[in-house]
């Protein structure tokens, strides 16, 4: 028997912006039982000594009490810095770009909130994302949110068939110009509130000075393919494959990328040109390998895949390896692919899963260069 | 829903002849009690009655009195004002880890002005000791801060052997008896307390009203400055209608207070009772005997408190856990910190239960069995 909207609970993950207000908003307007929560993941304090989560979580009261749901708040510090933001800096430390929203969603929004909402007895639990799930073939299919330019299907592409029985993405299925419109229609308190941008405790502030604080900066040389020195770096981690901007690099001739980095020397590749040879391969392997199709895909398939988050699709042929790793290999050369990175695969506009970028090749030879 | 709220150590419903003595003063003796005239007059009648009246029943005298915006008005004006009288004989401050943050945050200020503050521990009840106030007591100290009874756990105090021990002493001794007011049957004079501070929100009264005793001669300097009001020691036109509700408040409490101490023990008893019959395991933090009548902290074991209060609220019923934290999300007690220590499991699975006007046996039972139901559902079976 299936239970009537009223009866059915869902908890929607509002972090005080427009897209998680509306979807509230809309569950509300359907009938279902909805209740806000708040996420607090970090402590973080801007420069004029305001909390931005407390700000962040009045908003959210705001909201609810606008919409007429009740609001709670949830700490998941200890969860956020044990699982994301430890790998985050592991990763850097490691000469790799990670991504620290696939793991949040991994890890704390679709497992340890997932539990929270229900323990509150959420049936489901839902959030702002630009994604769409759909009932097909007897399973729950991820799609593309219908706004191409916002579709975050790329930061969910860890979720499994168990999380995505039981999420709901209820503005998927509309653009954002239509989540802001509807926001002003109702009037909620977040309407006009900017969208946040990059990586969530960073926030607007200058990434370099916020990893310095949590890891040692090592300069080094920044040099040529040939091992000819043309600058200073001021570490590594600062750096990720296909950077132009802030290498500071004067003289004559195109302008210089970054190609790749030697941890162990502690040197950063660089070159001229946007198209330079050294930035481009043609397949590379992936681990943590996620489909959330519960059927075994075939061993070797043809499907379009994204290597960084709004990116155009690209067409790749996916072979299985025995150790649970995937081999992807381009159809045309790729530029700037990112080990750290999600590959992210799709059919049409299904989302097949994904999983990290480890290891990349040019023509079955591997590029140490890249990290 | 019927809304079942067990949250009154929060905050408390205003009683209804409070209310009713409130909206005659708002509506007819609206005057300036500093006013010349005839309607100012009235007003400075009805403030002097209730200052006769809180001070009788306190066993203070007339001016010794100061009303202010409340509790933490109360505690601020203390701590600061007598830190600022007396810096010239010392600077150092003695409190208890357990303290309510309206005498914690002061206290951490005036560390940063060069006070030498001793924050002391608690023993597993949440009790400060007397021996331990006695041991950190220097030629330096000038304030002792310690709260009457414990706003999250209940835990009493022992404030009567803190004053014989600060006998003789420079020390002036403060108490925060902002949550036993009212429950407790509380003369500064048989205490021996220099300053005692009360907010009218905890018993009844309305928000936004208290007072801070001060025994005559004690050296205080003033925080807020203005007009002549409260003898210059607090500023600011006299909010006549709360403090007339305050000492209607201060005088229910009084008559009820046997009465109702009977029934909170009873609503008490029943709601762990129940929770026996469900087979639900607990622990009671504090303790049964030397605490507040109205409060309950019971941990409950395996389980999560951010869920359980959730989920208690889902059903209608209002309670808490330690301070809020300011995102609006749970953070430890610093309370049940200075009890337990940092690791224990009951900073993450405590809740605090807190009766008084309204609150029946009936409903002490209905909360067990929703903690029954919650806790059959959330904690796996082990």
């Amino acid at each position: 028997m299936t239970k009537s909207l009223k009866d059915t609970r869902v908890v929607v993950g509002m972090s005080g912006g427009v897209d998680s207000s509306v979807a509230a908003l809309l569950l509300k307007q359907q009938g279902y039982d909805v209740i806000g929560v708040f996420m607090k993941n970090w402590d973080d304090t801007d420069e004029a000594g305001v909390c931005t989560a407390t700000e962040d979580y009045n908003d959210v009261i705001r909201v609810c009490n606008q919409i007429g749901i009740p609001y709670y708040a949830v700490n998941f510090e200890k969860q956020y810095w044990d699982k994301v933001f430890t790998y985050f800096l592991e990763e850097y430390k490691a000469g790799r770009t990670p991504n620290p929203d696939v793991m949040c969603n991994k890890e704390i929004k679709f497992n340890a909130f997932l539990d929270h909402a229900i323990k509150l007895g959420a049936d489901f639990l839902a959030t702002g994302h630009y994604a769409q799930v759909e009932k097909r073939d007897g399973e729950i299919k991820m799609l593309r949110g219908l706004d191409e330019n916002k579709d975050q299907t790329y930061f969910l592409n860890q979720l499994t068939q168990d999380q995505l029985s039981k999420v709901m993405f209820p503005i998927g299925n509309i653009d954002k110009k239509e989540v802001r419109k509807i926001a002003h229609e109702a009037g909620l308190a977040t309407a006009a509130k900017k969208d946040s941008t990059g990586i969530c405790f960073i926030g607007e502030r200058n990434f370099k000075e916020f990893l310095s604080q949590y890891l040692p900066a090592q300069p080094g040389d920044m040099v040529t393919m040939d091992g000819e020195k043309v600058g200073s770096h001021d570490g590594l981690m600062y750096y990720t494959i296909g950077q132009r901007h802030g290498l500071g690099i004067g003289g004559s001739g195109e302008p210089w990328f970054v190609l790749g980095k030697d941890v162990e020397k502690n040197q950063l590749f660089v070159g001229q040109g946007f198209e330079h040879e050294s930035l481009y391969s043609t397949s590379l392997t992936a681990v943590d390998v996620n489909w959330m199709s519960a059927k075994a895909p075939e061993a070797s398939f043809r499907c379009t895949a994204k290597f960084r988050y709004r990116q155009t699709d690209s067409k790749v042929t996916v072979n299985l390896m025995e150790d649970g790793q995937v081999e992807v290999i381009f159809d045309e050369p790729s530029r700037a692919i990112t080990p750290g990175q999600a590959v992210v695969f799709y059919n049409g506009d299904e989302c097949l899963g994904g999983a990290t970028i480890d290891k990349i090749y040019k023509k079955q030879e591997q590029l140490l260069y890249v990290g | 829903m019927n809304q079942i709220y067990a949250d009154h150590a929060a905050t408390t419903p205003v009683h209804p002849e409070v209310l009713h003595i409130m909206t005659e003063m708002l509506t007819e003796h609206y005057g300036n009690a500093s006013s010349i005239h005839a309607v100012g007059r009235r007003s400075r009648q009805v403030l002097d009655e209730a200052r006769s009246f809180v001070a009788k029943c306190t066993g203070a005298h007339f001016n010794e009195i100061i009303f202010t915006s409340g509790g933490t008005e109360a505690n601020n004006l203390a701590i600061n004002g007598v830190a600022d009288a007396m810096k010239h004989r010392g600077m150092h401050i003695i409190t208890s880890k357990i303290e309510h943050h309206a005498v914690l945050h002061p206290c951490e200020a005036l560390v940063q002005k060069g006070f030498h503050v001793t924050f002391l521990d608690v023993d597993e009840t949440g009790s400060v000791s007397a021996e331990d106030v006695k041991n950190a007591l220097t030629d330096e100290t000038i304030l002792v801060s310690i709260m009457y009874g414990n706003n999250e756990v209940g835990t009493i105090q022992p404030v009567e052997e803190i004053a014989q021990i600060l006998t003789g002493h420079q020390a002036l001794f403060h108490t925060d008896a902002v949550q036993a007011f009212g429950a407790e049957d509380i003369n500064v004079k048989k205490l021996g307390v220099d300053l005692l501070s009360v907010s009218a929100h905890k018993i009844n009264g309305p928000k936004g009203v208290g007072f801070l005793y001060v025994k005559k001669d004690t050296p205080l300097s003033p925080h807020i400055l203005g007009g002549e009001q409260e003898r210059k020691r607090r500023a600011g036109t006299e909010n006549v209608a709360s403090i007339a509700a305050l000492a209607k408040a201060v005088e229910l409490a009084a008559e009820e207070r046997e009465h109702k101490r009977k029934k909170l023990a009873e609503i008490k008893n029943a709601l762990i009772n129940r929770l026996d019959e469900h087979g639900v395991k607990y622990s009671v933090n504090g303790s049964l005997e030397h605490t507040l009548p109205h409060v309950l902290n019971l941990s409950i074991f395996g389980a999560d408190v951010e869920a359980m209060l959730v989920n208690l609220d889902l059903a209608g019923i209002a309670a808490s856990s330690g301070s809020a934290c300011t995102a609006g999300s749970i953070e430890p007690s610093h309370v049940l910190t200075a009890m337990f220590g940092q690791g224990s499991e009951r900073l993450r699975n405590s809740i605090r239960f807190s009766f008084g006007l309204g609150s029946t046996i009936e409903q002490g039972i209905k909360i067990a069995d929703e903690i029954a139901l919650i806790a059959k559902r959330l904690i796996p079976a082990n």
